[in-house]
């Protein structure tokens, strides 16, 4: 009686049958419950786009076949258009459709089958597999370093790679060091080194890593779509560039590494600046340090004139004052003149050179000598010699 | 692994020195001793610029697990 359990719940109608509503409900509930997503491989027929841009499709193999609709913003995002006679892998949520009461697989994602289909289906697992775990989050990227002093470069030593990264570096950013991890990228051991080498990183003391290599073929950049070594990007504690050089595909490393560069060269530019660049950055510095200085140099001369100014007042003041003394003095100096001690009744004798005569020994008797008075000289003489 | 100052370094510290030349409260004294290491400063960075030969270098890992360093021809 266990299949009866699955009806429990349901409406109980009076007369023993079910309504059509209530029995293809119930079946969309229980395909809904009883299948997961999964991929399913068949090839594509009666296919029809409506104005909706949602897609209409049978999918069939040999012995069977089964409605399918790949909702508009599904197709948008799908990796292939789907077309009659194409080979699928058809990624899908089985459901009921009530109104037709039809068995139908909602279609989120569908992938070529042929050729690359295998690779294509597995490289999807692995990318939902990154995306659940949040490794695609756009908000886990980080930005790159501006001026990185050491760079680490994941790639093959041998590679035109390695060979174009020192190339850009040397031209752009001597001024840094570059430390090169060697691990191969095509071949057997190639997803092991680079997973080695991408641990390896952790122990540098690098401020950006570079991973990738030169274009190839699309087999050879398979190793950069391996969901470990993506992860193993991912685990790389500074920022990190994918260069897997390949214009058209983008590969697992590129989506989870924190910037995607198309070459390693391109890379390479991206990670550090120009030195010509910084040359004019310099140049800005020596301009500011000069014209910081010579405003401070301008700025204490104007404090220096402002100086010279009170200096100049000082010693124009002092000179007025010395002139006034000047002229105290000239009065003062007139006011001592003999003259004035001529006015008041005195009179002095000088011989004919000038000199004057002060004692009795200078007037022997006939001795001829001048008398200056007040208002002038008067010749004398000695009548008798001095007692 | 040597080390030689970094750019990025030499910079903060001119863009420091500027900044307080730029300021209007420095005294002479000390604005003269920035210009010096400002303009000393300046060497450093171009000497970084212009005379510096990018380092290249490549890990080796010992059997120990101990990192060494080769110098790659490139």
């Amino acid at each position: 009686m266990g299949v009866l359990s699955l009806f429990d719940g349901a409406a109980a109608p009076a007369d023993g049958a079910w309504s059509v509503s209530q029995v293809t409900q119930r079946a969309r509930q229980l395909v809904e419950a009883g299948f997961p997503r999964l991929w399913v491989r068949g090839e594509i027929t009666g296919c029809k786009k409506y104005g909706s841009g949602h897609w209409y499709f049978t999918l069939r193999d040999r012995a069977a076949q089964v409605r399918c609709v790949l909702w508009r913003s599904d197709a948008e995002r799908a990796s292939c258009t789907p077309e009659d006679g194409l080979e699928i892998f058809a990624h899908a949520d089985p459901t009921v459709w009530e109104e037709r009461g039809e068995f139908r697989l909602t279609v989120r994602q569908l992938l070529p089958a042929r050729a690359e289909g295998d690779w294509q289906l597995r490289l999807e697992r692995a990318r939902e597999a990154l995306r659940r775990d949040g490794l695609l989050d756009p908000a886990r990227k980080r930005p790159l370093p501006v001026m990185p002093a050491r760079i680490g470069v994941v790639t093959s030593p041998d590679g035109a790679a390695w060979r174009d990264i020192v190339a850009v570096l040397r031209r752009r950013w001597p001024a840094a060091e570059v430390i090169l991890v060697p691990a191969r990228v095509q071949g057997d051991t190639a997803e092991a080194e680079l997973r080695r080498a991408l641990a390896l990183v952790n122990r540098l003391p690098v401020d950006v890593v570079i991973v990738g290599r030169g274009g190839g073929a699309r087999e050879d950049l398979w190793t950069f779509n391996s969901e470990a070594v993506a992860r193993a990007v991912a685990a790389v504690r500074v920022p990190t560039v994918a260069a897997v050089g390949h214009e058209t595909d983008v590969t697992l490393t590129d989506l989870v590494a924190d910037v995607r560069a198309p070459t390693p060269s391109a890379a390479a530019e991206t990670v550090v600046p120009d030195r010509r660049e910084q040359g004019a950055v310099l140049r800005g510095f020596a301009r500011r340090l000069q014209i910081g200085l010579g405003r401070r140099v301008e700025l204490g001369a104007q404090r220096l004139d402002r100086t010279a100014d009170r200096l100049v007042a000082a010693a124009t003041g002092s000179c007025g004052r010395a002139r006034s003394r000047l002229d105290r003095a000239a009065a003062t100096l007139e006011a001592l003149s003999p003259l004035r001690v001529l006015g008041r009744g005195y009179a002095l004798a000088r011989d004919d050179a000038g000199r004057v005569l002060t004692r009795t020994a200078d007037f022997p008797a006939g001795t001829g000598f001048r008398l200056t008075v007040q208002d002038g000289d008067v010749a004398a003489r000695a009548v008798e010699p001095a007692s | 692994m040597t080390d030689r100052p970094s750019f990025r370094e030499v910079l903060d510290r001119l863009e420091a020195v500027v900044r307080e030349l730029e300021r209007n409260d420095v005294d002479l004294d000390r604005a003269l001793a920035l210009f010096e290491q400002g303009v000393r400063e300046l060497r450093d960075a171009r000497a970084l610029l212009e005379a510096a030969e990018l380092k290249v270098r490549k890990v080796v890992e010992e059997a120990d697990g101990t990192l060494g360093f080769t110098d790659p021809d490139v």
